[in-house]
């Protein structure tokens, strides 16, 4: 993976198979790290199945026989000597949140994050999403659910929505 | 420029406008691979080129969906085509060609054998 913003669009497709229906990405920038927080409300894993998580050649899916993944993205952060924490309830949900150590020189580039928020509402709009995105200048905050509420029959993946939100996190 | 609920209405109040133009038909179904393999080889910058050419050049009836590892991600970025009964299956895709695809497949009707997987493989 190039960057984090890839990482944390790869993680959000596990909570999109555990059929999560409300899923929260924060990114927190400091001087010093960057910590990132997938939480979701999809079907959980067993304390079997969490400490298969990972694993490199553990998946859960029946036809292939790896899952790289969270593998990864714990790799990357180890790399920068910072922290991977995964916690799973079964039928609550999961939290990944990793925190990379942004003053070593292993630390990936944030990379965009908006185009990842994006690519997530396009692909499915009807899962919800919070996306939080705080640096010193920015504190940025997007609920889908507040945007449905107000387009009602109209989907929040139509281009003009699009727009709309790439124009208000980049305000 | 930081942007008001009241636009977020005016965008519902457009779309409703022309929500009666379009029937439900699915017309075309392009599969994209969003693997872990496909994501770090580009598939994010490729398929959001996709949704990108296909709202400006207005195509209707069109579907953009995800799907994960297909088992050959040295070929990745790839995306299928399935229109008018047929999959066409494209390989080593960049934003540049994903628009390129669209353009002559979806809008001129001609596939770009160059940029599939039949032509690719023989390589």
């Amino acid at each position: 993976m190039r960057d984090i913003s890839l990482h944390i669009l790869d993680i959000a497709q596990n909570s999109i198979n555990a059929n999560a229906s409300l899923i929260e990405i924060s990114v927190i920038e400091t001087d010093y790290d960057i910590e990132v927080v997938i939480r979701d409300n999809g079907k959980g894993m067993t304390e079997e199945e969490l400490a298969k998580a990972i694993d490199p050649f553990y998946t859960t899916r029946k036809t292939r026989k790896v899952g790289l993944g969270l593998s990864l993205l714990k790799h990357n952060v180890e790399l920068t000597s910072g922290k991977f924490a995964i916690e799973s309830q079964l039928n609550k949900g999961t939290i990944v949140k990793a925190t990379f150590n942004r003053t070593s020189i292993d630390c990936l580039p944030l990379g965009d994050l908006l185009e990842t928020f994006i690519t997530l509402i396009i692909l499915h709009p009807d899962i919800d999403f919070i996306f939080t995105h705080k640096t010193s200048i920015k504190d940025y905050h997007l609920d889908t659910r507040e945007l449905k509420a107000i387009l009602n029959e109209i989907k929040i993946n139509e281009i003009p929505v699009i727009n709309w939100i790439r124009e208000d996190y980049n305000g | 420029m930081k942007k008001t609920i009241a636009d977020l209405e005016k965008i519902r109040m457009e779309a409703l406008k022309n929500i009666e133009l379009r029937n439900s038909k699915e017309d075309v179904r392009i599969v994209v691979g969003m693997g872990t393999c496909g994501i770090s080889a580009g598939a994010r910058e490729v398929l959001n080129a996709l949704v990108d050419e296909i709202s400006r050049r207005e195509l209707k009836n069109i579907k953009v969906v995800p799907t994960g590892c297909v088992g050959m991600c040295r070929l990745e970025p790839m995306f299928d085509v399935y229109k008018d009964g047929e999959k066409v299956t494209y390989v080593d895709m960049t934003p540049e060609k994903a628009r390129q695809v669209v353009v002559e497949h979806l809008v001129n009707n001609r596939i770009i054998e160059d940029y599939t997987i039949g032509k690719r493989a023989e390589e």
